[in-house]
């Protein structure tokens, strides 16, 4: 009878201890990793972290399936459509930043470009470097894929909306267009902050139609002066909040977001 | 008595199984074309929203491609698209928030329809986007007629947008050249390869090394496939560069050499077991009769061994139509018809497999994403039936 009523206790402890589950997005994943490693550590919870993307955590998030969705991009309408048919309120916050940077060969001579010019350059209306002062060499355009959280902020900000055009390079993964911009001599692409390396160059953009032209780092993306720079979201149930609070709390206070510096990202304020 | 039930119990246990496997498989088919076939009752619209314009607008309804142009600023005046002279102009949802106060909007956007009904009085020539479910009765404007997604154009378009907003484009005509070309190079490449190379180990290879060789080949059918694709990005297609004089190495070649490489293991541990099979006493006839080592090789053992030579060809294509991760890394994914082996080329698994996790789960690009699954079953089926159907009516 004692062993039952302790096996009933031990039961009843583990399904208390049931932890948070994060899911989504794979930009934000090695943060979401690195905070609950530290967070799992300092109050002794149970806070595990997957990938698979923007649209599965927030789909997971409907289902039930996850506690908190990650994600690289806003809600979309239908998806809030979705969440409010299953009678389900929820919040969204912005745990971190993340500063897209564009690339060129080392080789390019060109080390400067206006919105305006990289607008034409993505949607495949400047073709050739010579037309941006570069030498006579056709341009090689790497995107993320359509779907990528990445790609739809770089249309936003970048593109003012306009499509890209249909003869860019679609890659899987930001890692794969660092090694194909390293690897052509008249590519151009854009990767978040933490893959530079001396394989690529990056260029200095300006929004202001070439008055000023910033470089991307940690400095200019926190002061705001560098303009492409997008948040990262967490969203969760509003049911959920108590249990969550507390990750979320420590994910914003300066120690959660002196480690998101140091994973290479930007800090939420 | 007991063995006798034993039996039977194991010969149920067989038929149960297979009956297992067959309706997986078929459920896996029902659910594919289930979502597949759904795509096509979507409007090209974002779900929830609808397309405005002012009432005084002569426009009645615009296809999908037009407005896709139209929110990409490529018209400036509305007689371009079938209007009057006006100029023409596009608020974007989002921008909203720079005309309106928080406190216009609504906290829950639930001003939104009279935000835009006065928008367009003060822009009468603009078009917008207004979530259906802010038409209400403080709206005032014309929705925009929009088709829905139809068979055709899904087949003719040439562009693949499939997230762009408010209309998305889902043109899958590129994709489908783009995987028959590449798989066809892939079968190109390969087989011939394979197939000499299946000769020399079953026919004049001596049996000491054949021990080591096969091993070898059947290793590189374990390799995991996004291997085979860094192999690709970091090898193959710099040579392709080089030796072409391209700007861009990834090509549909690209994509082409790396399936032959994958399929090689499958058409030669197939195609050798084949030879292998063909019976001793065929050989001895043929060489007894004065025929050569290479003529009996072409004229009787290859013949003999041609169902074996099939079914590894089917199953060498199957692999190389259905491959996802290597083909995505080395093609460049450019969704455009291509006119050479030399252009990026975007492949419908490639699409899949990058597209779906990001998709939002049950919208219209989700289910795009299972049509072109559909699509692929289709082909890889029918070259199936059409290879058994050749095979079997010339025995």
């Amino acid at each position: 009878m004692k062993k039952i009523a302790f096996i009933l206790f031990l039961a009843f402890n583990i399904s208390q201890a049931q932890g948070i589950k994060i899911k989504g997005s794979d930009t934000v994943l090695p943060l979401g990793q690195k905070e609950a490693e530290a967070f799992n550590k300092k109050s002794n919870a149970n806070v595990s972290v997957t990938g698979g993307g923007s649209g599965v955590g927030i789909s997971s998030l409907v289902d039930g399936t996850t506690d908190i969705a990650a994600s690289s991009r806003k809600i979309k309408m239908d998806e809030k459509m979705r969440l409010q048919e299953a009678g389900k309120k929820f919040k969204e916050i912005v745990v971190a930043r993340d500063a897209l940077t564009v690339i060129v060969h080392p080789e390019n001579k060109v080390s400067q470009l206006t919105r305006e010019q990289l607008e034409g350059i993505f949607t495949g209306k400047i073709k050739n470097w010579k037309e941006v002062g570069g030498a006579d060499l056709k341009i090689v355009v790497y995107s993320r894929e359509t779907s990528s959280g990445t790609y739809e902020f770089f249309k936003e900000i970048v593109l003012k909306r306009k499509n890209f055009s249909s003869s860019v390079l679609a890659m899987p993964a930001t890692g794969a267009i660092v090694q194909s911009v390293s690897q052509t001599k008249g590519a151009i692409g854009y990767v978040g902050l933490a893959y530079l390396d001396k394989s690529t160059k990056a260029i200095k953009v300006s929004f202001d139609q070439g008055k000023t032209y910033t470089e991307s780092n940690l400095q200019t993306a926190k002061a705001g002066t560098y303009p492409i720079v997008r948040p990262l979201f967490f969203y969760y149930l509003t049911k959920d909040e108590t249990r969550v609070k507390a990750l979320v709390d420590y994910i914003l206070s300066p120690v959660g977001q002196t480690l998101a510096e140091k994973s290479g990202y930007i800090s939420a304020k | 008595m007991i063995k006798k039930y034993f039996e039977k119990l194991q010969i149920a246990l067989l038929a149960i199984s297979s009956m297992i496997t067959t309706v997986t498989i078929f459920l896996i088919v029902v659910f594919l074309f289930s979502y597949g076939i759904k795509f096509f009752t979507n409007s090209s619209i974002e779900k929830g929203y609808d397309i405005v314009v002012h009432e005084s607008n002569p426009i009645q309804k615009l296809s999908p491609v037009i407005l896709q142009q139209i929110f990409d600023q490529e018209y400036t005046f509305w007689h371009e698209v079938g209007g009057n002279q006006d100029s023409l102009e596009i608020l974007h949802f989002e921008d909203l928030p720079n005309y309106y106060t928080e406190e216009q909007i609504g906290a829950e956007f639930e001003l939104v329809g009279a935000c835009i009904t006065d928008y367009l009085s003060k822009h009468p020539n603009a078009i917008t986007i207004i979530p259906s479910i802010n038409i209400d009765s403080s709206f005032k404007g014309k929705i925009v007629e929009v088709a829905s997604i139809k068979f055709t154009d899904v087949f003719t378009t040439q562009k693949w947008f499939p997230t762009s907003k408010p209309i998305a484009l889902f043109g899958i005509l590129p994709m489908i050249i783009g995987t028959l070309l590449v798989s066809f190079g892939a079968i190109v490449l390969a087989l011939p390869f394979g197939i000499a190379c299946a000769i020399y180990m079953a026919e004049i290879m001596k049996s000491r090394w054949r021990k080591y060789l096969k091993p070898t080949i059947e290793l590189l059918a374990g390799i995991p496939s996004v291997v085979y694709g860094f192999f690709g990005l970091v090898v193959i297609v710099p040579i392709i560069k080089n030796v072409f004089q391209l700007e861009v190495g990834e090509t549909a070649l690209a994509g082409s050499i790396i399936l032959a490489i994958m399929a090689l293991p499958t058409i030669i541990t197939i195609t050798e077991d084949a030879i292998q099979n063909v019976p001793n006493s065929v050989r001895e006839a043929s060489l007894s009769l004065g025929a050569s080592k290479w003529q009996t090789i072409l004229y009787v053992v290859l013949p003999f061994a041609k169902n074996g030579i099939i079914t590894a060809t089917v199953l060498g294509i199957g692999r190389a139509i259905g491959e996802t991760m290597a083909v995505l890394m080395v093609t460049g994914n450019s969704a455009i018809i291509p006119n050479s082996f030399l252009q990026p080329v975007r492949t419908i698994p490639a699409t899949i497999a990058a597209e779906l996790g990001e998709a939002p789960f049950g919208g219209t690009h989700f289910q795009a994403l299972f049509t072109l699954g559909c699509i692929l079953f289709l082909f890889s089926m029918g070259i199936n039936l059409y290879v058994n159907y050749t095979s079997r009516s010339k025995n």
